[in-house]
């Protein structure tokens, strides 16, 4: 396990060094790459439930848009009066200082982390009670139910959305800051997760993945573990809500916050094609799934959704184990799964090598 | 602990499916620290009776105690942490990990605390604990396949050596030997056995396979269509009329 160490941090090491060095050598490309880290945190964060614990949810886009909405109000809430705010349809100039403006951003970011995960913790007990394709489509239900009750509610700005308060930096400024936050949650986000796996929670989600009835049988609070870990992926994808709501500059329900369609299939999508269940997976998965889609939308306009769906397709029909699932199979020495040499395996007696007592 | 009282007490129960009447008035005590049998025809209700016991479905009327404790509203997590597990007759494990993750996940979540479930999974002492277990049914040396590769009766093994690790107060065995090669089938009662003197395991055993049984229990209650025919010792048992009687399928 020691040699897994060793990878897991040259691993870490090399994201980092890439994180640092590519907005210095390519400026122009900061945006897409924050981006990147942000499709990052949500593959990671969906592989929690969806690969870990074979809880497929389709409405982790829940998690974002609150944080997103939650860190929005907040931050406005502070130094102005939110429904006079979202009534004016920003045209309501509010002048943040630096000092109000950093505070708010700071403090919106934590509260859009800890909203989604109260509301991860308060619909959890009665989501995870569904089963299989059940929990799918009804956490997919409730993704659109919660977008159209925002798109209702006035003083959160409903349909027509909210402007976010202005960054008052120097321009241009702001890109990076965007960057360092996103990466640094993404990070965070996955040193959780590697963590988590290690201890007797992340065996407990595995076993609940692996037969559910067994782990009852067992004695395994399940409902207990099932909630906890949609409430820890909640709690990252709240704070990168919050952070992509900033970066936007503009939110509003459909499109930015609960985007179902986009980001809501590009979290599965991206944690298949990497591998799920694995550590790493999800990470290569965004990483890929990130470089083909913004290279199809420069390159291939038009077809850009083709190039996405074909990849979707054939990931599910040829590999559904994903790129590190496959790489399991074909090397299963390489991942630690061998045998042990020495005399044969019927139950006669001690056959442990070291064997003392 | 009173020694007069059973460790599990069945008092009339009935459970039925719609129309089907699965049990009918069944009683049976099981002893602390014996091996008791539970034989009968497919079909007779005992795989239906096990999982009353440990919390599966409602019964319909009746009683069960486990050590004195009403458990019959109980649900099967709870019960399970009382102390009390069963194993499947269709073997269940965690196919996707491997066996000492399989093993490590399955000790006991009697005492656990909320801090506990944050512990490494790779503690040493758990680690030797699976090891030790795993070599006693055999699989040292596959301790780090896919539990899911491993076959049938190696994975029921796996299923066996998983439960030992809960340190169960009673073990509910769901037909242990089925699927299992002839010639391992002596090593795996004499495992059973050892488990019942050496940690102390109260086991309840349904068996479909009669030399394993009248080797292993000590007292036999054998079901028919439901209804408990009869209980008594091996010997009494196989001499038993009604019992040969719904064996080779008179009525």
């Amino acid at each position: 396990m020691t040699s897994a160490r060793k990878l897991d941090l040259r691993v870490y090491a090399g994201l980092i060094l890439f994180g640092i060095i590519t907005p210095i050598l390519f400026p122009n490309y900061t945006s897409q790459v924050a981006v990147m880290w942000l499709m990052v945190l949500m593959a990671v964060t969906w592989d929690m439930t969806g690969g870990q614990m074979g809880y497929n949810s389709l409405g982790n886009v829940i998690f974002f848009g609150l944080g997103m909405y939650a860190s929005a109000v907040v931050q406005i809430s502070m130094f102005a009066d939110v429904a006079e705010y979202t009534a004016s349809f920003g045209a309501m100039y509010v002048e943040f200082t630096e000092v109000q403006y950093f505070t708010g951003l700071a403090l919106g970011i934590v509260v859009g982390g800890i909203v989604a995960t109260l509301f991860a913790l308060l619909i959890g007990p009665f989501m995870l009670g569904l089963r299989g394709p059940y929990f799918a489509i009804g956490t997919l239900g409730l993704a659109v139910a919660v977008a159209e009750l925002i798109a209702g509610w006035g003083y959160v700005g409903a349909g027509s959305g909210i402007s976010m308060p202005v960054y008052p930096g120097v321009a241009g400024e702001s890109t990076f800051v965007w960057y360092i936050l996103m990466g640094v949650t993404a990070l965070l986000a996955h040193l959780f997760v590697r963590w988590l796996y290690s201890t007797q929670f992340g065996l407990a989600m595995n076993a609940i993945r692996d037969d559910e009835d067994k782990a009852e049988a067992m004695g395994i609070r399940t409902t207990r573990y099932k909630v906890l870990t949609w409430a820890a992926s909640a709690f990252f994808l709240g704070m990168g809500g919050a952070i992509f709501g900033n970066m936007s500059g503009f939110i509003e329900p459909l499109e930015v916050a609960f985007p179902t369609a986009t980001f809501g299939i590009f979290m599965v999508a991206m944690a298949l094609l990497g591998g799920k269940g694995t550590l790493w997976g999800p990470v290569l998965g965004a990483i890929l799934f990130h470089i083909v889609k913004e290279a199809t939308w420069t390159y291939l306009l038009g077809w850009q959704w083709v190039a996405l769906g074909a990849i979707i397709i054939i990931n599910i029909v040829y590999f559904q184990q994903g790129i590190l699932g496959w790489a399991q199979d074909k090397w299963p020495a390489a991942f630690g799964l061998t045998v042990d040499r020495g005399p044969g395996d019927q139950p006669t007696g001690d056959t442990r090598p070291e064997a003392a007592e | 602990m009173n020694s007069s009282q059973p460790q599990i007490e069945v008092k009339s129960v009935s459970k039925s499916y719609g129309g089907v009447v699965a049990n009918k008035d069944i009683s049976i005590r099981v002893p602390h620290g014996r091996i008791t049998g539970l034989i009968g025809p497919n079909g007779s209700g005992k795989t239906t009776l096990f999982n009353s016991i440990v919390g599966y479905h409602p019964i319909d009327s009746g009683s069960i105690t486990f050590e004195g404790q009403e458990i019959s509203t109980l649900r099967v997590p709870d019960i399970a942490r009382l102390g009390m597990l069963r194993t499947f007759q269709q073997t269940r494990i965690y196919k996707k990990m491997n066996c000492v993750q399989n093993m490590i996940i399955s000790v006991s979540h009697r005492d656990e605390g909320f801090g506990g479930i944050f512990k490494q999974a790779k503690d040493r002492e758990t680690e030797q604990q699976a090891e030790e277990l795993l070599n006693f049914v055999g699989l040292y040396q596959k301790r780090n396949l896919i539990s899911g590769d491993l076959s049938f009766g190696q994975q029921k093994l796996l299923e066996f050596a998983m439960a030992l690790m809960n340190k169960p107060k009673v073990l509910l065995l769901d037909e242990p030997t089925a699927g299992i090669n002839p010639t391992l089938i002596n090593g795996l009662i004499d495992r059973l056995k050892r488990a019942n003197e050496e940690f102390g395991i109260t086991l309840f055993v349904i068996e479909h396979n009669m030399r394993v049984i009248m080797n292993l229990a000590e007292e036999i209650s054998c079901l028919a269509h439901g209804e408990l025919l009869a209980t008594g010792s091996p010997d009494e048992l196989q001499n038993d009329q009604r019992v040969i009687d719904a064996y080779l399928g008179a009525h």
